[in-house]
């Protein structure tokens, strides 16, 4: 009896070991992120290196919000992102609806084969592109280039969502005489809402991420938020107080959706990638 | 740009007027078709038209002209480029072993039941959903050899501190260290959703016959997760191959070129020396390498005749 319970209690120790052993290094990281961008310069550069800051630095803060340009690059970065986003749905939903009821595997493998290519070979022509269609100051080819992101993850997000769906219900709306496109809009797109959550939830995050391609496309005012940090990152000499915070500006949208809807994330993630092999 | 196609195009009878039976034939045309249109401007063209510069000899604001296959030629006899390869091909490997094992790990101790377990699964899954640029700039602090925090922890277990990537012999490692730190929960929720497919009977009669933990996963649970051990190599081959972010943001490639992929160096033809004929030829070549090795481990999965439960 006494010795059942002994061993109960040391596998709950050892569990709680081995998930502590997994989560930290994720943890231990974001908070050394977090430390670092509250430093003040004099804990930053002290050996051995500390993890409570001695006095909290907000002003690391206030010199990155305070940096010209920086509510232009969130703007860019919010348009650039939000319009691939909404685009890759309005195209990809419907799209994905399409292959996966006319089980067009084909048009699947294109797409699978689009999320293999490395990103920068698409870049070599679009900017060739775009320059010669003369829009390389403006916003545009970064939008457009975010959809080579955004598209192939929403539409293979959703043909997944879409061959879950009860196909009885379609069915019956069909023999009522409603169209295909009507069986759609009032049957498999309200049942879909969640896979919609989803696809919109990863190509937001992805697209926000995404930094390739305005490295060579955006210039000076039409940077995003991750192409501005690389360029702070290597043109300039800045201390690491301020550095620091400006990554954890850029990446706190990212990560506070994917605490809050880790379930969706953890779905969509998930089915894209069990029907990605 | 394409948005959603109007609702007259669906009407019964505008196509079939059009091509009798057509509609018929291809009821969700009009559904894909915004998509086929888009997908052919930003990822077919751009397909097409990087084939046709790979056969220019064509340097930025300089005359173009046809070469053939010249560009294909310098490839081969070009030991920077052979170089890359090798650089591309360690990553890799180590790119996709280590997430492999430590992500299995990883996701037979989240397959538990535990207080908290959605929630620190959200933690978990954080290094793979951030922006890569941010975490680069992070991981460069640390990696610091003076003021890094990673040789502090080093000398608090007594290891001699390192150059990380700044040294030419440990740069792939380090890089590794942060893909591996940033991929593994991908591997983790790939394998735990074989974990929650697994048949309770075979463990209740290997229980039975007096097996062991490490008997019962070798003989029950591996067997049974392969097919799901295969997606994540394949996936983990396709992203670790192309792998960019992370390598351009700390490294650049360097010291020197010990840390240059196919990738990064495609980059530095391309974007750096203006070489777009030839940047266009590493290009092709590298898409090749990429589909011709991901092509290869989805036939070896299909070939071993594996199921995926839940897959269509």
């Amino acid at each position: 009896m006494v010795r059942g319970k002994l061993r109960i209690v040391l596998r709950k120790a050892a569990l709680a070991f081995a998930v502590a052993v997994i989560v930290s290094p994720a943890l231990l990281f974001f908070l050394w992120m977090l430390s670092l961008s509250l430093k003040p310069e004099i804990d930053n550069t002290s050996y051995p290196p500390v993890l409570i800051p001695t006095t909290i630095a907000w002003e690391n803060y206030r010199q990155v919000l305070a940096e010209g340009s920086f509510g232009l690059y969130f703007w860019n970065s919010l348009i650039v992102t939000g319009t691939a986003t909404l685009v890759a749905l309005l195209v990809g939903v419907p799209a994905a609806y399409g292959i996966a009821r006319a089980r067009a595997t084909h048009l699947a493998v294109v797409v699978m084969i689009a999320r293999m290519t490395p990103a920068l070979s698409y870049l070599i022509p679009l900017f060739l592109l775009f320059q010669w269609l003369g829009l390389l100051g403006t916003l545009w080819p970064q939008i457009v280039t975010h959809l080579v992101v955004t598209v192939p993850i929403v539409i293979w997000v959703m043909i997944s969502f879409f061959e879950a769906l009860p196909i009885e219900l379609e069915e019956a709306g069909r023999i009522d005489g409603a169209s295909r496109w009507q069986v759609f809009r009032l049957i498999a797109l309200p049942l879909a809402r969640p896979g919609i959550t989803v696809a919109l939830l990863l190509a937001f995050i992805f697209s926000w991420n995404t930094f390739v391609f305005g490295i060579v496309l955006a210039g000076r005012t039409t940077r995003t938020l991750p192409v501005a940090v690389y360029n702070s990152l290597t043109f300039e000499q800045v201390s690491w107080g301020p550095l620091s915070a400006a990554a954890l500006i850029v990446t706190l949208p990212v990560l506070l959706l994917t605490v809050l809807a880790q379930k969706q994330i953890v779905a969509g993630l998930t089915a894209g990638a069990v029907k990605g092999g | 740009m394409a948005a959603v196609p109007g609702r007259a195009v669906f009407r019964r009878g505008v196509l079939a007027g059009t091509a009798p039976g057509f509609r018929d034939r291809h009821p969700y045309l009009p559904f894909i078709l915004p998509a086929v249109l888009l997908v052919t401007a930003v990822i077919v063209f751009p397909w097409a038209f990087t084939g046709w510069m790979s056969l220019q000899a064509w340097q930025v604001g300089g005359e173009r002209r046809f070469v053939g296959l010249a560009n294909y030629a310098r490839l081969l006899t070009d030991a920077r480029f052979g170089a890359a390869v090798w650089h591309t091909l360690l990553y890799t490997f180590l790119a996709v072993l280590l997430p492999l094992v430590l992500g299995t790990l990883s996701a037979l101790v989240f397959d538990e039941r535990f207080p908290l377990r959605g929630f620190l699964r959200g933690i978990v899954v954080m290094p793979m959903m951030a922006t890569p640029v941010a975490i680069a700039l992070v991981w460069t602090m640390m990696f610091h050899p003076q003021l890094g925090v990673l040789n502090y922890l080093l000398s608090l277990v007594g290891l001699p501190p390192q150059l990380w990537v700044f040294d030419p012999a440990t740069v792939i490692p380090s890089l590794v260290l942060v893909e591996t730190w940033q991929w593994t929960p991908l591997v983790m929720l790939i394998v735990l959703g074989g974990l929650a497919a697994l048949p309770s009977e075979p463990y209740e009669s290997a229980e039975l016959d007096g097996a062991n933990a490490l008997q019962k996963f070798r003989h029950i649970t591996l067997p049974l997760i392969a097919p799901f051990l295969m997606v994540a190599v394949i996936i983990r081959t396709i992203d670790a191959v192309k792998s960019f972010d992370i390598i351009f943001a700390i490294t650049q490639g360097g010291p020197g070129t010990a840390s240059e992929t196919i990738n990064l160096y495609l980059f530095t033809q391309a974007f750096s020396f203006y070489d777009i004929g030839y940047g266009s030829a590493l290009a092709v070549a590298f898409f090749v390498l990429v589909v011709a090795l991901s092509l290869a481990l989805i036939w070896v999965r299909a070939r071993t005749n594996w199921t995926l439960s839940g897959g269509a």
